[in-house]
This record gives C-alpha cells, structure tokens and sequence, in this order.
C-alpha cells in the first residue's frame, strides 16, 4: 500500500478542488446559521434541486452550466427567500427544534418529489466535461473543478464584500448580534431573515453550476453533501464564513486522501468520525470563531 | 381523564388483535410492518417526547437490535429469544454509550439531533463495508419455522406478538409518564436550568432515557428481521427507520403514550391509500408525509392526539 508520492500529491490537489464547492454549500449553511440561529436541514435537498435545475436548463436550452450561474442564482436566492419569509419562518413559531422539524419535512418533500418527477436514475450533463484535463507538472488536475475552485474563491469574496461593506450586509450582522437592537433601530428583521436564507440558497445555486460539469445527479445526491456541509460548518466554527473555507477545503482532502488509502466506502466514514470528535471535543470549531 | 387513556389503549389493542383473524396476509404484512414503525416510534417517543432530545438517528438502535440478533444465530448458533434479548442488551449499551459521550459535551438540540445522525452513518458504514455482517449483499435468516427459533408458519401469531410488545410498552410509557422519571425527564424537556435547580440531575435522567428509548426501538429490529428474515445495512442504519419513528411519533402526538402506535398506524394507511392512488410513482407518499410533518409543527404541535383530545374538550366545555 505504498503510493508514489505524484498520486498522493494529485489526490491532494483534487480534494482541495473539491473542497472549495464544498466550502460553498457549507458558506450558504454557515451563514444561515450564524444570522438566524437555525440548522437548515434542508440543505442537501434544495442542493439537489438546484443541481437539477443545472441538468434541465444545460439540456433543454443547450447553454452553458457556467452561463446558467447568474439566473440561478437570483432564481434561488427569490426562492429561498420566499420559503423562509412565508414557510419556514411561520410554521416553526420561532422555536428551534420546529425549526429543524420543518427544514426536515421540507427536505423529504423535496427529495421525493424529485425522486417521483425525475426516478432514481442518475444523469449527467452531456458533453466532455469530465475529459477535460490539465497537466501541472506531474499531475493531471480536472478543468472543471479548477473553474470551480476560482469560482468558488470569487463568491467567498464577494460575500465577505456584501458582509463586510453594504447596508444590506451590516444590517445581517446587526441581526445575527443583537436581533431586538437591530429591530428597534428601524431594521426589520424577517425581511433580513429571508435575505439571508435566500443568499444562502444562492449560494447552493452557484455550487450547483459549478459541480453538475464534474458530477451527476440524482434525487438522493444532496444527502451525501448535507453531513459534509455540517461537519464543515461545525469544524470551521458556526457561522464563521473564513471557517467554512478553510474547512471545506481540508474536509475535502480529507475525503480524498481517505477514499486513495481507504477505498471509496470507508472513505466516508472519515468525515463522519471528525464530524462526531468535534461536536464531543471541541463544538465551537477548530478556528475558534464564534458568531 | 387517566382511566380514559387506559380503557383506550386496551380498546386499540383487543381492536388490533382481531385484525389477523379477518385478515388476508396482505393486511397482515402492512398490519406487522405498522407495528414495528409503531415500536420504534415509541422508543424515539421516550427520548424525544418525554425528554424533548429529538434524534435523527434511531436506526443505530434499530440496526444493532437487529444485526445482533441475525449475527447471533447466523455465526455463532444461538437460540433466537437469546439472540434477541441480547440484541436489545447490546443495543441499551449503544444507547448508554452515546448518551454517556454526548450529554456530556452537553450537546442538546440540533447538535444532538446531528450527532446521533452521524452515529446511525458511521454503523451503516461500517455495516456495509464489512464482511463479518454481510457486506452489501446482505444477511438471509434460514427459514425455520417453529417457536423455538421464533418463527412462524403463521403470520397471524406474529401479528400477535408484536402487538403484545406494543401493548407491554404503552403500558410501560403510561407507567412512566406518570412516574417520578417522567416527571424529571419532561421538565428536563421544558427547561434544564430550572430543572437542575431543582435537584434533578439532567445526566443521568437523559442517560436512562437514551438506554430505555433505544431498548424499545431495538426491539422494532428484531422483530423486522425474524419476520422478514432479511436485513442488509439499507434497512438497518438506513434513515429510513429514524426517519419513520419520528415522523409517526410526531404526527401521532409527540410526548403522548399512545401518539406513536396512533401515528404509524395512520401514516402506514396514508402511505398505501397514496400509494393506491398514485400507483406507480414512486416516492409520492413521503413527499405527503414530509408535508404532513411541516403542517404537524406548523398546526398541530400535539399530533393526532392532541388534536383529538382538543376536539373532545371543545365539545365537552360547549
């Protein structure tokens, strides 16, 4: 079981790149997180919805999964923020385990829906996407998933801009600190809560554009992102959107390394075993950030 | 009002209990089935009722009562009832183990409800990955009927024992609910600083519920695997189970004795009527169940049986 230090280097380079769409799923997770205070476990399956989204307009119209980026995104972000203005947020009367029942409900309404619409068959996007390689000295590094790598990058910054710099984001941050402060300074804090969940949801939309090239589809696939995007959100610190970056870039390498040393199922487990220590042994993350 | 719930339960049951005598083997398969999802529902009912710990990952209990059961007789030839009552011991450890690990780290709420997810995972996982339980393929129980291998030639006597292990547990849930226990665990549920406040240690009151709750849901594995005599990692550590026990508990009445049996019974006949409708599309029934939850929380925190008792207090106050 020696492997030539070329492979293990490449394995690494490939889970770094697969680790930033995974920071950008966890990035919309994190941040619902640390505004509202909630566990949106709904997650995975508007992920998968958003990556069917991707199929049928890439199928249907024959443009480009990249030039599909833009009106997903805002497409998702008005859907996300209608679901949490007028369902989510209503239905769970503010209490926290009713918001994770609702998020649940809504999520098995999602999957199967998916699942009675498109079957349980798995697609992928046509096209040679998946052949498309780059060669970086020894290694042979996927054109897709570099895309999604400095794609992924740019949307972490444009994010922490938004955060950072506009009214809309102080008035988050107002929120995410001091919610009956923000009220009473004139911010009204469901619209702020929908925004939130709604750039959230933007986020999985652009994931999505920048995984289908790479990846395939199928009602079940967002399951297998949800406890990746947790384990992320949880290692990098609730709500701390530099958290979710790092941590889904290790994650990622985690993954990978662990599928090249483990084989693909046992793989897995890796991720969950970390998911599992850091919540007993150190629940406010490895970056220590909280919200 | 308490006599009232009492003479219900025994009215539900000796109803249940006729039903294999009319039945065709058909409604046997759906009645047993219902009863398992009921059973499961009651341990996850114990925890995340009584207790308020939701868990998203009662197929850890489910999975092990089973696996050890099957494994047991399959590789080491023991007697099935030893089998099972090691099943459910191996699974009450499982259950004390996790607890012991995580209200420690005073994981509570969503990251309790994720925690145990991660847990049900890794075993499916692992169940899935090694040879020792069957791999992907699967573990097949031969088919030898005859009590003492705790199978039987008819379903109608499975029916019954099922629904005798539902029945001791209702009795058992009404016992604690109105026990010294119930009452530490519900106001551990409602506030665990005042409830520590009043002398109540929240550890060890939430440990006795995570071992009783995965007892009882291990029993629901069981069962599953000697009537159906198959079991792979899908239909152990799957979600499915953890989902469906809490989805019956939920929707039948969370926190009530007879909620769960209420709410598996009824999702089960939702879930066939969708499926007699909607014929050959698949997943229709779960996106209602996955609706039905969100009206439950959003309309009727206190399930079927909230409502019904609401219902007959209306009408008994007019």
């Amino acid at each position: 079981m020696n492997y030539p230090p070329a492979i293990i280097a490449e394995a690494m380079v490939n889970g770094l790149l697969t680790g930033s769409v995974y920071a950008l799923v966890a990035l919309g997770l994190t941040l619902v997180y640390g505004v509202l205070h909630i566990i949106n476990f709904a997650h995975g399956a508007l992920l998968t919805c958003a990556m069917f989204a991707v199929w049928a307009l890439v199928t249907f119209t024959g443009i480009s999964p990249y030039a599909a980026i833009l009106p997903l995104a805002l497409a998702f972000f008005a859907g996300g923020y209608v679901l949490q203005r007028y369902l989510i947020g209503p239905a769970s009367h503010g209490d926290d385990s009713n918001i994770l029942l609702v998020t649940l409900g809504l999520s098995i309404a999602i999957e199967n829906a998916l699942l009675a619409a498109f079957h349980a068959d798995t697609r992928n996007l046509e096209g040679d996407f998946g052949f498309q390689v780059i060669e970086l000295g020894p290694m042979l590094i996927s054109r897709p998933k570099l895309i999604g790598f400095a794609a992924a990058v740019a949307v972490a910054g444009l994010l922490w801009l938004l955060l950072a710099r506009t009214d809309t984001g102080r008035a988050i941050r107002a929120v995410a600190k001091e919610k009956l402060g923000a009220r009473l300074m004139g911010i009204e804090v469901g619209h702020i809560y929908g925004v939130t969940f709604g750039i959230g949801c933007a986020c999985l939309a652009v994931a999505a554009c920048l995984l289908m090239p790479s990846f395939y589809v199928n009602p079940r696939v967002g399951n297998a992102f949800v406890l990746v995007a947790f384990t992320i959100v949880v290692l990098g610190g609730m709500g701390s959107v530099a958290g979710a970056l790092l941590g889904g870039l290790f994650i990622g390498m985690v993954e990978s390394l662990g599928g090249l040393l483990l084989g693909d199922s046992l793989g897995q487990l890796g991720i969950f075993v970390i998911f599992i220590l850091v919540l007993l042994f150190r629940p406010t993350g490895l970056f220590g950030a909280r919200a | 009002m308490k006599r009232r719930e009492l003479l219900f339960i025994f009215a539900l049951l000796a109803a249940l209990v006729l039903v294999p005598l009319l039945a065709s083997n058909l409604l046997i398969n759906f009645l047993v089935t219902a009863l398992i999802v009921a059973l499961a529902a009651q341990g996850w009912n114990i925890l995340g009722g009584l207790g308020g710990q939701i868990s998203f990952g009662h197929a850890a209990f489910f999975g092990t009562g089973a696996y050890v059961t099957e494994l047991l007789q399959l590789r080491f030839g023991v007697n099935a009832w030893l089998a099972a009552l090691v099943g459910i011991g191996v699974a009450a450890a499982l259950g004390w183990t996790i607890g012991a690990a995580v209200f420690r780290a005073r994981l509570r709420g969503s990251y309790f409800a994720l925690v145990t997810l991660a847990f049900a995972e890794v075993l499916r996982i692992l169940a899935n990955a090694l040879e020792f339980t069957g791999g992907a393929t699967g573990l097949l129980l031969k088919l030898q009927p005859g009590a003492a291998q705790f199978q039987f030639e008819s379903r109608a006597v499975f029916a019954w024992i099922a629904i005798a292990v539902v029945g001791v547990v209702l009795l058992l849930t009404r016992h604690i609910a109105n026990s010294r226990f119930g009452a530490q665990l519900v106001a551990v549920r409602e506030n665990e600083d005042a409830a520590r406040a009043l002398g109540v240690d929240i550890i060890a009151t939430k440990l006795r519920a995570i071992t009783l709750s995965a007892a009882i849901t291990a029993s629901a594995g069981v069962l599953y695997v000697q009537y159906f005599l198959y079991l792979d990692a899908q239909i152990g550590y799957g979600t499915w189970i953890s989902i469906e026990a809490l989805l019956a508990a939920i929707i039948g009445g969370v926190g009530t004795v007879a909620g769960p049996v209420i709410g598996a019974l009824a999702l089960h006949a939702l879930g066939e009527l969708t499926k007699g409708f909607a014929g050959s599309i698949t997943g229709i029934d779960l996106v209602i169940f996955g609706l039905l939850l969100v009206a439950a929380v959003a309309f009727a925190p206190a399930g079927i049986v909230g409502a019904w008792k609401r219902y007959v207090g209306g009408r008994r106050n007019a």
